[in-house]
């Protein structure tokens, strides 16, 4: 032990020596960690979320028992399953109207519920009693209490006039949800004697089979690994992980490039450590654990920066998620020891990996060193070659996926297979534009800086690469967001048509205010709609009524349209599918698409595809008459208004006087459009947050490897300023040389990031979303970033370039000094 | 002709925070086309002395006068113009420019200073022998080849004075008697003043003159 802690004493020496060396390493090991744990960070918290909305009394983390057809089922089905020994608990689910707010209502029996369902049931016991006594509770989360304006012990009237039981805040239980006793859901929901399903609890022993309760109707639904919530958000989270992984990744190039550097020039003490008595295995040893060592200080410093970016990113994260898909997400993190752990775990990890290749050398290496000089120019050939073949098989491994894959996984395979096939490539690319420079070149200056940035790459190259990366992924993103925002726009000019949008408390208030509004001068036309939800092919889907009005026929985003597409709607057998829809079931136009409806399926044909950006579900358009007369229950509460812009302000006014509306229930079409803009804009906020920070780290890696390399260059350098250039001319040109490889990198980097924004358009987004954007190309934006791009090479090579041209003569002389 | 003149030359360097007087008052001339040898014990301030002499460092006091010009006079521009375009300089570890193939290697310093004279250059290689090494670059070439394209490199410019730092200090002895031959040959070709740092005797009686160093001053 005594000689590993002197062998590790003598190892530490080096970076004593090296402090910048030290700092490139951890700052290496510390970026990667803090990205990855934060991105980690995020999805764990929004996981936690979706797990807690999936554990209300039984969603589908929980086996239940459902009917065949999808109907109810009668209440004395859960009496005969509990005498038969099935450990069921009878569930009523519905929806009601508060204000016009449409909310989930759950209806549950909780001496039954079983243990298994999680801690909801909890919810339920801890106030036993009061639950199940007069004048009952309902339980509501304190979110949605809020969100309703009311207050606790209020009790809300429904929209068919029934009373909810006094509201009573729970702060487990999931937003959006309404929890009270199974007679009052049965009452409330005018559903008496009928359950919507039964939770089964931990199965025991024999049990009779299940065709012989309710005559053959019962179906047992195995638990779901995902909810519904989690499949619609996998692909955002799957987005939020390639930035983390990409980050962890340019983090480890700074890693492996320190490490290596630190092996080379701790070279000779290894190999007198090997010939003073110690054996490859204790040195090998005390080298990993030195690195272990580093890496959980680094990995701890690394979390603690990861928790502050999730925190920084967490409120945006949120309210996407919340915009995008619904889903509530608490503002504030709450991580599990498991997230600490495995974030040290990544760290020790990413620093063995990044150091494989040191870590083989040194258990190879030779005691006696060669006489032969390092000879760069075979060792670059050797790496090149070596170094393209990988590329090649990677740009393989991308044509394949793309060509068979069929999945989201297999799109960021190949995005992830593209870019680091052009990472690898990027060193022989350079090679190849720097010798043609060189042949080019007049003069010795000139033919010296293009010899020596050629020579430069091997050092440079990693940083290079995560740069190449970092400025793709950069130019991919920006060109598809700057796509789809202004698809997106002026997908919402055609959506948003009308100019006021009103949600009645009722029926009874929509049928007045629909004629209030007909004798207002200012309104030029109301337009009254309706939406149904039913299940198509396994996944919920909207069915969206709209009046046959010219402003939908001269808005509506129709991407495709068969002949006279609004008079086909007008007669009721006709429909058109959002694109997602279209995809996913594989519809095209005059294809014809059943929708259950109550009385019997509703067979529609495809009269046009339409653009629905942003909507996680599918939906279907039809005409409101037709949708009327197919779901009768419809609620027919809500309607669009036409007027001039300028006599909106009034008639809102004027509704919100007469009829008692506020925000909730009117709102204008300015309003709502700003809204969507906010969640888009938030919802890239955070790529572009994740964008900066990847090419931030990018820029430390070029920084550090311009820091590390500085040293070694000295040796190469003042022979130079020996023979008459000076010490500034010398400093000009080092910075010259790091723009250009910048430069070219960057130049490069163009055409590989409009490559990833075409997956992105093309692939990714149609695999997670179900729609595709045009392609297009903003050069401005990649003038902008290259600029962006110069300014990080400029700043990186700063602060050695300065040391370079500041450099004492003393400094440089001892390079040539063996005694003065 | 005198090409360099040096009077009561001092230097010291701080070592542990304590000054250390190096140079305590060298005097020195040197004649176009002259060959000296400068010896001298460890840390008698030879190098030291030949650094200043190329201005890569700054005397604390005294005077160098090269090729007529006051190397303390000089600001960082007008020491390197003075070393790109009338000084060659030759360094034990050879300092070639690695990135650069002999060829370029060989021609780099007189490019730079815009005094190549191809025909000089074609003598030149044919002197050293490097005719078929050209292509190759510095890591695949032996010492002895390695440094005869340093005393090119230098000599490529036709310096006034020709300033070597042990150049054959990394050489075996009879790669060092070539060099040194081919060196003296080339001086007394282009006719320039050399002044070379060594530790051998034999070498330095190989030379016109010899000016041995002791504490700091010509002994």
């Amino acid at each position: 032990m005594r000689r590993a802690l002197w062998i590790l004493a003598v190892l530490l020496s080096h970076w004593r020596r090296h402090p910048m060396q030290l700092a490139t390493l951890l700052i290496g090991l510390i970026s990667a960690t803090a990205l990855w744990s934060g991105v980690q960070a995020l999805n764990q918290q929004a996981r936690s979320s979706y797990d807690r909305a999936a554990a209300i009394f039984g969603g589908a983390r929980t086996p239940m028992l459902v009917a065949t057809d999808g109907k109810m089922l009668p209440s004395s089905v859960f009496a005969e399953l509990r005498r038969a020994g099935w450990p069921v608990s009878p569930v009523v689910e519905g929806r009601v109207q508060i204000d016009g707010r449409s909310i989930r209502l759950l209806g549950i029996e909780p001496f039954s519920i079983p243990k298994e369902v999680g801690d909801a049931p909890t919810v339920g016991r801890s106030e036993l009693e009061s639950f199940l006594t007069p004048p009952h509770r309902t339980l509501i989360s304190p979110e949605t209490l809020a969100d309703l304006g009311l207050k606790e012990s209020a009790a809300p009237r429904l929209s068919n006039d029934a009373l909810l039981p006094p509201l009573m805040a729970q702060q487990q239980l999931a937003p959006g949800v309404l929890v009270v006793d199974i007679s009052d859901a049965q009452r409330l929901l005018d559903k008496p004697g009928q359950i919507s399903r039964l939770l089964v609890g931990k199965m025991s022993g024999k049990l009779p089979p299940l065709r012989e309760f309710a005559a053959g109707r019962l179906q047992l639904v195995q638990p779901e690994a995902e909810t519904d919530l989690e499949r619609l958000t996998d692909s955002f989270h799957l987005n939020l992980t390639a930035f983390g992984l990409l980050s962890f990744v340019v983090g480890l190039f700074i890693v492996n490039s320190a490490i290596g550097l630190a092996f080379e020039q701790r070279l000779p003490v290894l190999r007198t450590l090997r010939a003073c008595g110690v054996s490859a295995r204790q040195l090998n040893s005390v080298l990993i654990g030195e690195l272990i060592a580093f890496a959980l200080v680094a990995g701890l410093v690394g979390l603690v920066c990861g928790y502050v970016i999730a925190a920084a990113l967490l409120p945006n994260v949120a309210a996407s998620l919340r915009g995008l898909y619904g889903a509530q997400v608490p503002g504030e993190l709450n991580l599990r020891p498991e997230w600490w752990l495995a974030g040290l775990i990544i760290s020790v990890a990413g620093a063995l990996a990044a150091a494989t290749t040191s870590l083989i050398k040194s258990m190879r290496l030779p005691i006696l060193s060669t006489a032969l000089p390092y000879a760069w120019q075979e060792a670059q050939r050797r790496w090149l070659r070596l170094q393209s073949s990988v590329a090649l098989a990677f740009f393989a491994a991308a044509g394949l996926l793309l060509w068979f894959g069929q999945s989201l996984l297999a799109g960021f395979g190949v995005l992830a297979a593209l870019m680091l096939g052009a990472a690898l490539l990027l060193p022989a690319v350079l090679q190849l534009v720097l010798r043609l420079g060189e042949r080019g070149a007049r003069g010795a200056l000139a033919q010296w800086f293009w010899a020596d940035s050629r020579q430069q790459i091997s050092g440079l190259s990693l940083a290079l690469m995560a740069l190449l990366m970092a400025l793709a992924v950069n130019v991919g993103v920006a060109t598809m967001v700057e796509t789809f925002s202004r698809t997106f726009l002026v997908w919402l000019d055609g959506r948003l048509a009308a100019d006021i949008y009103i949600s009645a408390a009722d029926e009874a208030q929509a049928r007045d205010l629909q004629a209030w509004l007909r004798t207002r001068p200012e309104v030029q036309a109301v337009l009254p709609g309706g939406r149904a939800e039913v299940q198509v092919a396994g996944a919920p889907i909207d069915v969206l009524g709209l009046p046959d009005h010219d402003t939908y026929r001269e808005h509506w985003p129709l991407l495709q349209a068969g002949d006279n597409p609004w008079k086909q709607l007008v007669r009721g057998d006709a429909g058109f599918v959002s694109e997602q829809l279209a995809r996913r079931l594989n519809l095209s136009l005059g294809d014809s698409l059943d929708i259950p409806a109550p009385a019997g399926d509703w067979r529609i044909s495809i009269a046009g595809i339409y653009a629905d950006y942003g909507n996680p579900k599918g939906q279907v358009t039809v005409n409101v008459a037709a949708l009327t007369r197919r779901f009768p229950a419809t609620p027919m509460t809500r309607m669009a208004v036409r007027a001039a812009p300028a006599d909106v302000p009034g008639v809102i006014a004027a509704l919100t006087d007469k009829f008692g509306l506020d925000g909730r229930n009117v709102v204008d079409q300015a309003t709502v459009k700003q809204e969507s803009r906010q969640i888009f804009n938030r919802t890239f906020a955070v790529t572009g947050a994740l964008n900066t920070f990847t090419l931030g780290v990018a820029a430390i890696a070029l920084l550090t490897s311009l820091l590390t390399l500085a040293n070694s260059r000295l040796p190469q350098l003042a022979p130079l300023w020996a023979i008459g250039l000076t010490r500034r001319r010398l400093a000009e040109v080092e910075l010259l040389k790091t723009l250009s490889l910048a430069g070219l990198t960057a130049l490069l980097a163009l055409p590989l990031g409009l490559l990833v924004a075409w997956c992105l358009i093309a692939i990714v987004n149609v695999k997670a979303f179900g729609w595709r954007l045009p392609f297009d190309v903003f050069p401005l934006q990649l003038i902008r970033l290259l600029i962006v791009t110069l300014f990080a090479a400029l700043i990186a090579s700063l602060l050695p370039v300065l040391r370079l041209a500041r450099m004492q003569p003393a400094d440089l002389v001892r390079t040539f000094t063996i005694e003065r | 002709m005198r090409v360099l003149s040096v009077r009561e030359l001092t230097k010291s360097y701080r070592s542990g925070g304590e000054p250390i007087k190096v140079l305590r008052g060298v005097d020195l001339d040197l004649a176009s086309g002259e060959r000296v040898a400068l010896t001298g014990e460890s840390g008698s301030g030879k190098s030291t002395l030949l650094h200043l002499i190329a201005g890569l460092d700054a005397a604390d006091g005294g005077e160098i006068i090269l090729d007529g010009a006051s190397v303390g006079a000089l600001d960082d521009a007008g020491r390197a113009a003075i070393r790109r375009e009338r000084l060659g300089l030759v360094f034990q570890q050879f300092n070639l420019v690695p990135s650069l193939s002999v060829q370029d290697n060989l021609s780099f310093q007189a490019r730079l200073a815009g005094r190549h004279d191809p025909a000089w250059h074609t003598e030149l290689v044919e002197r050293l022998g490097l005719k078929m090494l050209l292509k190759r670059y510095p890591e695949q070439l032996s010492g002895g080849q390695q440094q005869r394209v340093a005393i090119g490199r230098a000599l490529a410019i036709k310096p006034s004075l020709l300033l070597a730092d042990e150049p054959t200090g990394n050489l075996d002895e009879d790669t060092a008697d070539e060099v040194m031959a081919l060196t003296r040959d080339l001086v007394t070709r282009t006719g320039c003043g050399f002044l070379m740092v060594t530790h051998s005797a034999r070498l330095a009686a190989m030379l016109d003159r010899h000016v041995h160093l002791h504490a700091g001053r010509v002994a």
